[in-house]
C-alpha cells in the first residue's frame, strides 16, 4: 500500500449547503454515509462561524448567536487542528466553501486554497459550459489538475 | 510566552460552563452568551471527532480565526479548558497545562467544591490572574 501523502479529503459546498464535490485521497475511517457526513461537515462549519462571530474579542457589537452571516461578515476562521487532522477552509464572497482535510502537521493552506479556487475550480468547473451551477459536479480534468497540484503541497 | 490572552473558559464534562473570565477583550460576554458559547463549543468539539478521517481523534485543539486563536485542552475526565488569544500567540498549550495544574490544586482539592459546579474559589481566581498577567510579556498591557 502506497504511503499516504498529507491529503485526506476535500469538500466543496455552495452557499445553500449543497455539496458540489467530495474528493477523497486517504480516509480509512468513515463513520457516516456520504450524505450525512457532508451535511454534518456543513453544519459544523456553519456553527463554527456563528461561534467565531460571537467570540470575536475585537468587536463589541455582534448581534445574536446563530444569525446566519454573509460571507465576509464578522470574524471567520480559516483552520482548525485536532490530533488526527487539520481542516482548512476558504469561503469566497459568492459563498463557495472549499474545505481541505489534511494531516495535522500541514502548514497554512490559505494560499493553496485560493489557488485551488481560482486556477482549478473556476477554470475547470465554472468555465465549463456544461456545468449547472448549484449542482454536484464530476469532472475528470478537475480531478487530474487537483491531484497534480496537491502533490506539490508539503 | 502568551502575549495577549483575551479570555478563558472552563467547561465540565457535560458541556456546562463552570468558569469564565475576561482578561481584556472588547467583546466581554454576558452570562447568557458565555453559557451558550460554552455549550456550542462542547458540541462542536464532539462533532469534530466524528468527522475525523482516521481513528483516535480527541477533538479540536486549535482554532485559527481572523482576529483570534483559540486553544483547547481536554483533560482525561472530559473537562475542557480553552483560551482565546491574539493570533499567533505561542505558549498557549503550556499555559493551559498550568491552568489545569491550578485547577487541580485550588479547585479539586478544595473540600467545599462540588465537582461539575461553577467554580467560586477565590484563590483559584487570584493565582489564575497572576499566571495570565505574568505571561503578558514585558511590554506591559
Amino acid at each position: 500500500m502506497a504511503a499516504p501523502g498529507r491529503m485526506r479529503c476535500m469538500y466543496i459546498f455552495n452557499r445553500n449547503g449543497v455539496c458540489l464535490h467530495y474528493h477523497v485521497w486517504y480516509r480509512p475511517l468513515t463513520t457516516l454515509s456520504p450524505q450525512q457526513d457532508q451535511k454534518l461537515m456543513f453544519g459544523l462549519l456553519f456553527s463554527l462561524r456563528s461561534f467565531t462571530v460571537k467570540m470575536d474579542p475585537t468587536s463589541n457589537n455582534k448581534g445574536h448567536l446563530g444569525v446566519p452571516q454573509l460571507p465576509g461578515q464578522g470574524c471567520s476562521f480559516h483552520a482548525f487542528t485536532t490530533n488526527t487532522y487539520k481542516l482548512s477552509l476558504l469561503e469566497t464572497p459568492s459563498g463557495i466553501k472549499i474545505v481541505l482535510v489534511t494531516d495535522p502537521g500541514m502548514g497554512d493552506l490559505r494560499e493553496a486554497l485560493r489557488y485551488i479556487y481560482s486556477n482549478i475550480y473556476v477554470e475547470y468547473v465554472i468555465k465549463n459550459p456544461l456545468y449547472v451551477p448549484g449542482e454536484h459536479f464530476r469532472c475528470e480534468l478537475f480531478n487530474a489538475a487537483l491531484d497534480q497540484y496537491v502533490k506539490t503541497l508539503k | 510566552m502568551a502575549s495577549n490572552v483575551y479570555n478563558l473558559f472552563i467547561i465540565n464534562k457535560s458541556g456546562g460552563l463552570i468558569f469564565y473570565k475576561d482578561y481584556g477583550s472588547l467583546g466581554r460576554l454576558d452570562t447568557n452568551d458565555s453559557l451558550r458559547l460554552a455549550s456550542l463549543w462542547h458540541s462542536m468539539h464532539a462533532i469534530s471527532q466524528q468527522l475525523s478521517p482516521t481513528l483516535g481523534c480527541y477533538g479540536i485543539e486549535l482554532l485559527e480565526a481572523d482576529t483570534f486563536d483559540l486553544r483547547c485542552f481536554q483533560a482525561l475526565t472530559g473537562t475542557k479548558f480553552f483560551v482565546v488569544a491574539e493570533p499567533g500567540t505561542q505558549g498557549l498549550d503550556s499555559l493551559l497545562k498550568n491552568v489545569y495544574g491550578l485547577y487541580v490544586d485550588y479547585v479539586l482539592k478544595n473540600p467545599f467544591y462540588e465537582v461539575e459546579m461553577p467554580i467560586r474559589c477565590e484563590l483559584f481566581d487570584l493565582s489564575l490572574t497572576q499566571l495570565i498577567r505574568k505571561d503578558k510579556g514585558v511590554i506591559g498591557r
